[in-house]
């Protein structure tokens, strides 16, 4: 509903793509269309509105309400516009006296089975079924209410037919009592979320909307907000919209949550935030949200905030709140201490994936220019910097191939180590709705996720491999695409390096690698391989969207050329419908990684050895910029405990509750003398902090979002931030307080040093995002509105290379002591470390982190449902409870990790990928047992937090 | 950072590029380390590799010759 007091245009039904076009009449005025356009799509493009009540352009029309109909010359009756499309040489009238009729008669049914209260509906003003009401001129309803759904007492009895509302989820609410049965809510249930939750019981006049046999907050309902959109009437409305009345104003900002990078409307009133709706308009998502951008924005108001700097000498004692410019000068002072007393090298910054490019820009920038070293790591160390390494050696850029838009073109599409319903669940909407057209689905994962089998939705295969064999399996099915001649030779020989291909298909063929002789590694039936790698080689356009499952193993970045092979072996890559698509975590961790994050790595992926880049900003900023690579994360935290590493300065992130082995980490913090947190909330890591500097949502700043697709979106102020100063501004004043004199007045000056300084986005600026909406980088001379697909005409680094990719098991093996292999992950609900999402109604889904476990592993340990557990690893033990599925296959337990008092990373391992770091959280070898509840370490901890969390009253 | 672990890490890489011969893996395994070690990190492999018995591997030993100095150790 709602697209009228904020309009955004809505055209009845959706756009065709044809190329013929077909030319008509709509009330005298010609209009032209392409082929398959409704009537009343061709009638709104003309800007003549047809009245409506069924028909929204997300959604098919289906053509039910009746009101829509219009006369057509040489036609007899009245069709639906919705459902007729526009023909050549048609002439339409939408407006006649016959038609003013009938659609009086239409509503005054519709009216005749509504309340009449629409001074005090949470629609009011905002409802189209009262805007229908006014346009067609319906001035009385003849009838008495009879049998009707919306009074609760009829004849002195209870009315059998009134349903009392439906308040569960924490929301939105279902009125029964005003719905007109037009079905849209179904209907974008099943074609825009394609999660089928919503039901129609009976027909005709009885015709009801039903979640399923109970309330909303227990049906398969995911919360994601789509029938609420498409609601016409108040019978599905947000709560914040009943508590304080319709926005006024609407500003487009791009979600904070997952690397989807949604597009919403941020609609206000005053400067409360009433409510986000997915932008029609927004490339990444199409019109679509999830449950976290579209409602779990709470956090950003939450009395848990910090609204003032706060300092102490040392961690034992409690925070005292300061000014601003009391605690920059502190912590100028320590760190230039730190450096004096223990060289340059001494103090670092960690980048957030959650901050703007602009942000995360000033941060590296800070690193580089003031503190003189390249000590600056980010948040995707932990999960994508594999990716990094592992496409930028085959295919020369560590950038995804393709824009979300590209699955609609897909006819194979292989998932692995990624679950999109739960991680990035409105690409698993458009991924689904191209499932449901027919496209072909491939899943690896040792856990069944929900994409492998749904409503309307069956992968052809699922290969449940066990963790920690990604390589194996990749490779044995190479295998079967070079030994049965199934490789796009053409493709290999034009686009790709021909000795490493020779020396790699030699490599893949030798028998050992084959799936049977892998069987027992992977655990993966060799024929379920066979079929599956010659679906993805021979069923059309075929597609690999992976996750963190590839990435946080020893041999992640092995993973990720495994799957650059399969994709150049088959000639997968370069056009629309195929590519090698990282799903990013977060929402900027793109950004971050682009804007020079990585300590060995200029903006732009340009190594710090590379005198040329490097002279680009010694120009600029007047400074020697270090040729040696800095500390990754892992080593800050371990030249730490030596006592070489000193100061840290950490953006936006919670290493210690994200970051695996808590211990090590707790005690790499411990040993530094300036930590500084700057962040919303006093996360975990800010336990061990001297300064915390309160930082802003991302309501409060602009800036950009990078997302998967490489797309630049711009995030906009829609409030003042609540500390006086944006995150970007915290930055400067610190850049200041150590004496660099930067001067920026708005992050478009950051933008614009960003495009002077980095060749890909030398075309982008606030100037262009303004007019195209977005841009995917690259985005320069070559290419001035962006690249949606890479390496097309060729590969970034000329000739893509096949890698060797030797299968090495972990060390962290299962044995006696601990049979179990742990792997996590998270859901829908919470978002990461969950310190935005657990500040929010979200936890009406998911209260704690459970451990899923195979029912034969809990028989045989004792283990029911629900039961407290302790998991025990050889880094470390916790206790969470247990709950018993045959999701996980026996051998392998899941989490997730999104409370701090699971601290599920304090039993994950020190092991990491080779190439990059990138811990090992997908293998750790554990072993469960039932407990009495909460591990000493767990309490501990929690006495430590409660401690580290003193803050002293405010001095008068 | 732990000997150990520094030696585990230099194995690691040695391990990926363990289809090379010899000549080629420890160029691949030297410039890797210069390129993602920060100096102090290659300053302590150095000193293992100078040593007898520290858990590095014959190859990782090698490319220890290969790997840049640096500057302040
Ligand atoms: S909120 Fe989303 S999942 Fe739930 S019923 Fe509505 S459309 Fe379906
Ligand atoms: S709940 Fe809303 S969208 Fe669904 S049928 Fe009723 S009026 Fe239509
Ligand atoms: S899919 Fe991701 S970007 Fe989109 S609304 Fe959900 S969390 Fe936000
Ligand atoms: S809008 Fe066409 S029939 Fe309802």
């Amino acid at each position: 509903m709602k697209d009228f007091i904020l309009p955004d245009a809505d055209f009845g039904t959706p756009a065709r793509r044809s190329d013929k076009t077909v030319t008509l009449t709509i009330d005298g005025m010609d209009v032209t269309v392409p082929e398959g356009t409704s009537v009343m799509r061709a009638a709104a493009m003309a800007g003549i509105e047809i009245p409506k009540l069924c028909a929204t352009d997300s959604l098919e029309p289906i053509g039910s309400c009746r009101l829509c109909m219009v006369e057509i010359e040489g036609r007899r009756g009245t069709p639906a516009s919705c459902t007729t499309p526009a023909a050549d040489g048609m002439e339409v009238h939408t407006q006649t006296p016959k038609l003013a009729k009938l659609r009086r008669g239409v509503m005054e049914l519709y009216i005749s089975d509504h309340p009449l209260d629409c001074l005090t509906c949470a629609a009011n003003g905002d409802c189209q079924l009262q805007d229908m009401a006014g346009a067609v001129g319906l001035r009385e309803v003849r009838y008495t209410p009879g049998a009707n759904h919306f009074q609760t007492r009829q004849n002195g009895e209870a009315n059998p037919r009134f349903e009392a509302k439906d308040t569960s989820n924490p929301y939105f609410t279902y009125d029964p009592a005003k719905c007109i049965a037009c079905f849209r809510c179904v209907r974008a249930c099943e074609e825009v979320q394609g999660t089928f939750a919503l039901t129609v019981e009976g027909r005709g006049f009885e015709a009801r909307i039903a979640s399923g046999t109970s309330d909303f907050l227990n049906s398969d309902c995911v919360s994601c907000g789509a029938c609420v959109q498409a609601c016409p009437t108040a019978t599905l409305q947000e709560n914040a919209v009943i508590e304080h009345g319709t926005p006024d104003r609407a500003i487009v900002t791009t979600c904070a949550y997952c690397g989807v990078g949604c597009s919403l409307r941020a609609e206000m009133k005053g400067d409360r935030l009433i409510r986000m709706v997915p932008w029609k308009d927004g490339k990444a998502n199409r019109g679509h949200s999830c449950v976290k951008g579209r409602f779990a924005f709470g956090y950003a108001a939450h009395p848990d905030r910090i609204r003032n700097p706060m300092i102490r000498e040392t961690i034992d004692q409690p925070w005292r709140e300061v000014s601003w410019d009391e605690a920059l000068a502190f912590t100028a002072q320590r760190l230039r201490a730190i450096q004096a007393e223990s060289g340059t090298g001494a103090i670092g910054g960690i980048t957030s994936s959650r901050c703007t490019n602009e942000e995360t820009f000033l941060v590296q920038k800070l690193i580089r220019q003031v503190f003189g070293n390249n000590n600056v790591d980010t948040c995707a160390r932990v999960c994508h910097s594999p990716t990094g390494y592992g496409l930028k050696t085959t295919f020369g850029t560590s950038a995804g191939t393709q824009d979300f838009d590209s699955v609609e073109a897909a006819d194979v599409v292989l998932v692995i180590g990624a679950n999109p319903t739960d991680g990035h669940p409105v690409f698993a909407s458009r991924l689904k709705k191209r499932l449901r057209q027919g496209a072909k689905l491939i899943v690896a994962d040792p856990r069944r996720i929900d994409l492998v089998k749904g409503p309307h939705v069956q992968a052809a295969h699922h290969l449940a491999l066990r963790p920690g064999t990604n390589v194996a399996l990749l490779t044995a099915m190479a295998h079967v695409i070079v030994t049965e001649g199934l490789t796009d030779s053409a493709f290999i020989t034009e686009r790709c390096d021909a000795e490493a291909f020779a020396d790699w298909a030699a490599f893949v063929s030798e028998e050992h690698l084959s799936p049977e002789a892998t069987e027992a590694l992977t655990g993966v039936p060799a024929d379920q391989v066979r079929q599956a790698a010659r679906l993805y080689a021979t069923g059309g356009n075929a597609a690999i969207y992976y996750g963190l499952g590839v990435t946080e193993h020893s041999q992640g970045s092995t993973t990720v050329m495994a799957i650059a092979n399969l994709a150049m072996a088959t000639g997968n890559i370069g056009r629309p419908g195929v590519g090698v698509n990282p799903l990013r975590g977060q929402n900027n961790v793109q950004g971050s990684c682009d804007m020079g994050s990585f300590p060995h790595e200029l903006p732009g992926y340009r190594h710090v050895h590379d005198a040329e880049a490097r002279g680009v900003f010694e120009r600029l900023w007047n400074v020697t910029i270090s040729d040696e690579p800095g500390l990754r994360i892992p080593n800050m935290l371990d030249a730490a405990v030596d006592g070489s590493f000193r100061g840290l300065y950490v953006q936006g992130e919670d290493i210690l509750q994200s970051d695996p082995d808590t211990k090590h980490v707790a005690a790499g913090l411990a040993a530094m003398d300036c930590v500084i947190v700057h962040d919303l909330f006093l996360n975990e890591t800010a336990n061990y902090a001297h300064v915390f500097l309160p930082g802003s949502s991302f309501l409060e700043k602009d800036g950009t979002f990078t997302n998967a697709e490489r797309r630049l979106n711009r995030v906009r102020r829609v409030m003042a931030p609540m500390t006086g100063l944006a995150d970007w501004e915290v930055t400067m004043a610190l850049a200041n307080a150590m004496g660099a004199g930067w001067d920026y007045a708005h992050p478009s000056e950051i933008m614009d040093e960003i495009a002077a300084t980095t060749p890909s986005f030398a075309g982008v600026s606030y100037d262009l995002l303004e007019r195209e909406g977005s841009v995917q980088w690259p985005c320069n001379a070559a290419a001035p509105l962006g690249t949606p697909v890479m390496h097309e005409a060729g590969f970034v680094r000329g000739k893509g290379l096949f890698v060797i990719t030797d299968y090495v098991p972990t060390d962290e093996r299962t044995g006696p002591r601990f049979p179990l292999l742990l792997t996590t992950g998270r859901i829908l609900s919470q978002y990461n470390v969950g310190a935005q999402t657990r500040r929010t109604a979200n936890t009406a889904w998911h209260g704690e982190d459970r451990l899923e476990i195979h029912p034969h592993d809990a028989e045989t340990r004792g283990i029911a449902e629900g039961d407290w557990v302790r998991l025990a690893s050889r880094s470390g033990e916790t206790s969470l409870r247990a709950t018993l599925t045959d999701r996980v296959s026996p051998g392998v337990v899941y989490t997730t990790f999104h409370h701090p008092e699971t601290q599920a990373n304090v039993v994950t391992s020190d092991y990491s990928d080779w190439a990059t770091n990138c811990p090992e959280y997908k293998v750790t070898a554990v072993q469960v047992a039932l407990s009495n509840g909460p591990s000493d370490w767990q309490e501990d901890y929690a006495a430590q937090a409660r401690a580290a969390r003193r803050i002293l009253p405010a001095a008068e | 950072m732990t000997p150990d672990k520094l030696a585990y890490m230099a194995n690691q890489i040695a391990t990926a590029f363990a289809r090379l011969p010899d000549d080629e893996a420890e160029a691949a395994i030297a410039a890797h380390i210069d390129q993602f070690w920060d100096p102090r990190m290659r300053a302590r492999l150095l000193s293992l590799a100078e040593s007898p018995n520290t858990g590095l591997s014959d190859r990782a030993r090698g490319a220890a010759a290969l790997i840049r100095r640096p500057e302040t150790a």
